[in-house]
C-alpha cells in the first residue's frame, strides 16, 4: 500500500505540489491526469525517493520513504517506475539494460538474470532485439524496453509517467494489456498519462491535478465521465 | 676530420632521447590520468566550497606556463628538503599540470550524461557507486576519449621544455646533435619525424575507439 499523507514540494520558491493526500490500496490501479506543470510526475519522483519532500509523509508498505533509516536502494528494488523519456542506458545492449539491475542488485547469477530479461522482453515483444543496442530502436521499442526493465525487478509497484506519449498508436493496445495483466496479477499501478481513454480504461480510480493540488479524485466513471468540478471538466474538454 | 655529416650515433643518440621522452610522457600522462579522475569525479560531485577549492587550485597550474612551474619546482624542492633528480621533478609537475586539464575533461565527461539515465538507474535500486561505475563511467568516457587524447599529444610535445632543467630528451638531443653537425634542417626533420611516429599511433589508436563505440550510440 502507498500511502501519500499531506505532502508538499517546493523546486526552490516554486511550490509544485500543495499538500497531496492520496491512498494507493494493493491491487489497486490508479491514474492521475491534469494539465503539464500540475504536479503529476514530480509526485511519481517522491513515491520512491527519487526527489526529496519538504513535509508531509510518504509511506511504502508501512516503509516511510524520506525517512533517514531508510534503505532506499531496497526500496526502490519493489517499485519499477518508467520515465515519460525512456533512459535506455545507451552503452548497453537491449538484453544488458535488462539484465544490469536484477544482477547488481538483487544478486542474480549472469544466467537467471538473462532467463528474467529474455522472458519480459518478450513479454513486451523485443524478442527479436536482444543484441541490439537502444539507438537502433524506435523510441516505442525503447519504451517497452525501459517497461520490460522495470518489469524485470520483480516489483510490487509500477509507476507509470506517461509511458504511452511516446508510443506508436498500434502498440499504445499492446502496452494496455501487458499493464492489465499486471493488474490482474495483483499489481499496483500509479499511472500518470494524457491518454484520457487509457485511464479511463485501466483505472480503479482517477485522481485528477490542478495547480499542485488533487482538486478531483473518484473512479473513472465520475471523474471522467460526470465531472464534478468545473476545472475537470474544462481539462477533459482540452483534451479529448 | 672535418666531416659532420650525421652518423648511425647521432640518430641512436636522438632516439635515446625520444626514449626519454616517452618515459616522461608516460609518467606524467599516467599521474595526471589517475588524479584527474579523482579530481573530476570530486569537481562533479562534490557540493560547495571543496570543489571550488580544488578548482581554483588547479586553476593555477592551467595558468602559470608550464616552464615557470618546471624552474620553479626545481629551484624549491631542494630548499624544501626533497632530494630529487631532475627527471623526478618533470614527472611530477607534468602531472600535476596533466591533472589539471584532465579534472575539467572528466568533470565535463561526467556531467554530460544525462540525469535523466542516471535516476533511471538509481530507480532500479542501483546504488551510488554502481550508477557511477556501471553507468557514468562507461558513457562518460566516450564522450571524454578525444579530449584525453589531445591532452596526451600535447603533453608529450610539452615535455620538451624539461630540456631547461637539463634532462636530455628527444628535443635536447637534437640540439646537441646539431651543435655537433651544423646541419640544423636535417636534424630538426629526424627529430619532427620521430615526433609524429610516436604520436601517430597513439592518434590511430583513439580514433578506433571512437569509431567502434560510435556504434554503440
Amino acid at each position: 500500500m502507498i500511502e501519500i499523507e499531506d505532502v508538499h514540494k517546493s523546486f526552490g520558491l516554486l511550490e509544485v505540489i500543495k499538500g497531496v493526500t492520496m491512498n494507493v490500496a494493493r491491487g489497486e490501479v490508479v491514474s492521475v491526469i491534469g494539465g503539464s506543470g500540475s504536479g503529476k510526475s514530480t509526485l511519481l519522483m517522491c513515491v520512491n525517493g527519487l526527489e526529496p519532500i519538504n513535509s508531509g509523509r510518504i509511506l511504502v508498505d508501512g516503509t516511510v520513504v524520506h525517512a533517514r533509516e531508510t534503505d532506499l536502494n531496497k526500496l526502490r528494488t519493489k517499485i519499477g517506475i518508467v520515465f515519460q523519456q525512456w533512459n535506455a542506458f545507451p552503452h548497453l545492449t537491449v538484453l544488458e539494460n535488462v539484465m544490469l539491475a536484477p544482477r547488481k542488485v538483487l544478486g542474480k547469477s549472469r544466467q537467471d538474470a538473462e532467463a528474467v530479461a529474455v522472458e519480459r522482453l518478450t513479454h513486451v515483444g523485443l524478442a527479436d532485439k536482444l543484441k541490439v543496442y537502444p539507438s537502433k530502436l524506435s523510441g516505442g521499442q525503447q519504451q517497452r524496453m525501459a517497461i520490460a526493465r522495470a518489469l524485470a525487478m520483480s516489483p510490487d509497484y509500477m509507476l507509470l509517467d506517461e509511458v504511452t506519449s511516446a508510443l506508436d498508436p498500434q502498440l499504445v493496445g499492446e502496452v494496455l494489456d501487458t499493464l492489465r495483466l499486471l493488474s490482474s496479477e495483483g499489481m499496483t499501478m500509479i499511472v500518470v498519462t494524457h491518454e484520457i481513454r487509457f485511464a479511463r480504461d485501466v483505472s480503479n480510480r482517477v485522481a485528477f491535478f490542478h495547480q499542485g493540488r488533487i482538486h478531483e479524485i473518484g473512479p473513472p466513471e465520475q471523474v471522467i465521465g460526470s465531472p464534478r468540478q468545473p476545472e475537470t471538466m474544462a481539462f477533459l474538454k482540452s483534451v479529448l | 676530420m672535418f666531416n659532420a655529416s650525421i652518423s648511425p650515433n647521432d640518430i641512436l643518440f636522438m632516439l635515446r632521447g625520444a626514449g626519454v621522452t616517452l618515459l616522461l610522457t608516460f609518467w606524467a600522462v599516467l599521474g595526471g590520468t589517475l588524479l584527474g579522475v579523482a579530481f573530476g569525479l570530486l569537481r562533479a560531485t562534490a557540493p560547495g566550497w571543496p570543489s571550488y577549492a580544488l578548482g581554483t587550485l588547479l586553476d593555477v597550474f592551467r595558468s602559470v606556463p608550464l616552464l615557470i612551474q618546471l624552474i620553479l619546482a626545481t629551484a624549491f624542492a631542494p630548499i624544501a628538503g626533497l632530494d630529487w633528480q631532475p627527471f623526478t621533478v618533470a614527472c611530477l609537475v607534468l602531472a600535476v599540470y596533466a591533472s589539471a586539464y584532465c579534472t575539467e575533461i572528466v568533470r565535463g565527461s561526467i556531467l554530460a550524461v544525462p540525469l535523466s539515465t542516471r535516476r533511471a538507474a538509481r530507480s532500479l535500486g542501483l546504488t551510488w557507486w554502481d550508477d557511477l561505475t556501471v553507468i557514468v563511467f562507461p558513457i562518460a568516457l566516450r564522450v571524454g576519449l578525444p579530449s584525453w587524447m589531445n591532452l596526451a599529444l600535447g603533453l608529450m610535445k610539452d615535455s620538451a621544455l624539461v630540456l631547461w632543467l637539463g634532462i636530455i630528451e628527444l628535443l635536447r638531443s637534437s640540439q646537441i646533435v646539431v651543435t655537433r653537425t651544423q646541419e640544423p634542417l636535417l636534424v630538426l626533420m629526424i627529430a619532427g619525424t620521430i615526433y609524429f611516429l610516436i604520436s601517430f599511433p597513439i592518434a590511430r589508436l583513439g580514433t578506433w575507439f571512437e569509431t567502434r563505440w560510435q556504434v554503440h550510440d
